[in-house]
């Protein structure tokens, strides 16, 4: 019963690396660029739900739609202001820009609400269901974490396979020069898509900002944010399915070395996973490429 | 007149892609250009799209001069343009391919599109009977639900014919649509592009004399980036300076000595 418990504790944590992985993934999908800011754009739009729920007393929920509106507005910004002027460029060059905006946010964090900790207290109970007398490592919070990822990706899969601006935003990232021909306006749809991931890695801020004690501060994230990427790398890349399996994947193994190995080296098996997935199947476990080899 | 590239000349560094080119569509026309590998022809196409700026000249459309135009707004216009490569998008659905193209005429606001409201749902709907239309058209309209890399090369050049068709466009811009078919498949793009000129004109680019003769209302003669001949397929063929660009002054000597013989 254990191990059960570690597998469903450890896919709990593994659904919200997976929405930090997908934000990571569409916007790999689309421009080729991995956003190294990730991590502080989501620690900044929790810092704002943050502010309002427990500085100004509003709902749980007003923070939370706050957060998700905030980080639609932060990606679309970003993508316009500081990544549309370095497109074509040399490929370090949104490496570095992205990492500069990393630092920036978590000095402006700091400088706005402090480097001290603080806690983000979740909408539902962190205590664990019971199933007549057996323990279950599953509460309330992590049923509605996991209801509002899969919700948050049935909602972009409709977006992007059924509905007419998905299929122009998936032409543009197949091919911008056709798609523009066509009447497309992709630099509005790169736009959006860098809104939409930012969206998704503020709904996984504020979800797990919840979920510990102490969670919030500006530095807070960056675990999340190579836990995000491991997933992502795991699950190929320009896979949303794949982000959701890596995520998972990471999340399981994670719990199950950090009970039966040690805690002490848990930031360590995520490098574990990946040199493992990426030594077996060097493109991760979702990707195009590897189907295209075949 | 529908376009009028009024002339124009490009450079690159030193070397002068177009000289002084001038080319006029009219509605319902279809206009050929031909000429020798690296005469200009996909430079003009280019120039046309908004791609390459010309440094002389200007471009009319509709008897209005176009200037700074960009290539998302040749939809607007009314231009569409196939290319070499064919540029299908490789994981979507022919049916999706198409839709793509079909843009210009959904007037689906962006959020209603986003959040997926009815009135765009009905958008939706006569966007892909239009679509489906253009693909059975051009007689491939069975393979709506493949993928483009599982049709033979053939029905993928009808997709990507029918997917600069589907928006109606006044002009399409065709680039060489005849390269990698069969003689038998020829025929039949020929009869397609002639049945388009009730409404569509058409500005072609082909490597292939047979189809460019038998399709074209008028032909222009590329050659080292000068416009060498023009006039109607009888009067171009029989145009000595076209001869000569295309079969070099070694087979005139040829031709004079037979003559004289």
């Amino acid at each position: 019963m254990t191990f059960l418990n570690l597998v469903i504790s450890g896919a709990a944590n593994g659904v919200v690396y997976a929405a930090v992985a997908l934000a990571l993934v569409l916007i790999w999908r689309s421009t080729g660029i991995l956003n190294f800011a990730q991590g502080g754009m989501l620690m900044f739009t929790t810092f704002i739900a943050w502010d309002l729920v427990h500085l100004h007393g509003a709902n749980y929920w007003v923070g939370l739609v706050v957060a998700l509106l905030a980080g639609l507005v932060l990606g679309a910004v970003v993508e316009r202001v500081l990544i549309r002027p370095i497109e074509g460029g040399p490929p370090i060059n949104p490496v570095i820009v992205t990492l500069g905006l990393l630092l920036l946010l978590e000095a402006v964090a700091g400088m706005i609400w402090g480097s001290g900790v603080s806690s983000f207290a979740p909408e539902f109970s962190l205590n664990d269901y019971h199933v007549g007398h057996q323990l279950i490592l599953f509460s309330p919070d992590y049923l509605f974490i996991v209801l509002a990822v899969l919700g948050v990706m049935v909602a972009l899969y409709v977006l992007f396979q059924h509905t007419p601006i998905g299929l122009r935003m998936r032409a543009s990232a197949f091919n911008p020069e056709v798609a523009r021909l066509l009447g497309v306006r992709v630099g509005r749809l790169l736009t959006l898509g860098w809104g939409l991931a930012a969206m998704v890695g503020a709904l996984a801020g504020v979800l797990i900002a919840g979920t510990q004690p102490g969670y919030i501060n500006p530095n807070a994230f960056d675990g999340l944010l190579i836990l995000g990427f491991t997933a992502a790398v795991v699950g190929g890349l320009d896979s949303p399915l794949g982000a959701l399996a890596g995520g998972l994947l990471v999340g399981v193994i994670q719990q199950l070395l950090d009970n039966y190995v040690s805690i002490d080296l848990d930031s360590f098996y995520t490098f574990v996973v990946l040199l493992v997935v990426l030594m077996l199947r060097p493109s991760g476990l979702f990707s195009r490429t590897a189907v295209r080899r075949v | 007149m529908l376009l009028e590239v009024e002339h124009v000349t490009v450079r690159f560094g030193g070397l002068t892609a177009l000289a002084d080119v001038s080319v006029q569509v009219d509605e319902g026309e279809v206009v050929g250009v031909i000429g020798p590998n690296g005469a200009g022809k996909t430079t003009l196409f280019n120039v046309v799209c908004g791609f390459v700026r010309p440094g002389q000249g200007e471009l009319r459309w509709r008897g209005a001069v176009l200037r700074r135009h960009r290539p998302h707004q040749l939809a607007d216009l009314g231009i569409a343009r196939t290319l070499q490569g064919l540029g299908l998008f490789p994981h979507m659905t022919v049916l999706e391919n198409v839709l793509v193209g079909a843009g210009r005429h959904s007037r689906a606001w962006f959020g209603s599109g986003l959040f997926a409201l009815p009135r765009s749902d009905r958008d939706d709907r006569a966007l892909r009977e239009r679509a489906l239309a253009t693909l059975d058209r051009l007689g491939v309209a069975d393979a709506a639900r493949s993928l483009p890399g599982q049709l033979p090369y053939g029905a993928q050049k009808r997709v990507a014919l029918a997917r600069a068709l589907v928006a109606e466009p006044a002009l399409v811009l065709l680039d060489e649509p005849a390269s990698g078919l069969s003689a038998s498949e020829m025929d039949e793009l020929a009869d397609i592009v002639r049945g388009l000129k009730q409404h569509t004109s058409v500005l072609l680019v082909e490597h292939h004399m047979d189809l460019v003769m038998a399709v074209c209302d008028r032909i222009v003669v590329l050659d080292f980036g000068r416009c060498i001949a023009t006039g109607t397929p009888e009067q171009v063929r029989d145009d000595p300076k076209v001869l000569e660009a295309y079969l070099g002054e070694q087979v005139d000597a040829t031709t004079q000595e037979v003559a004289d013989d």
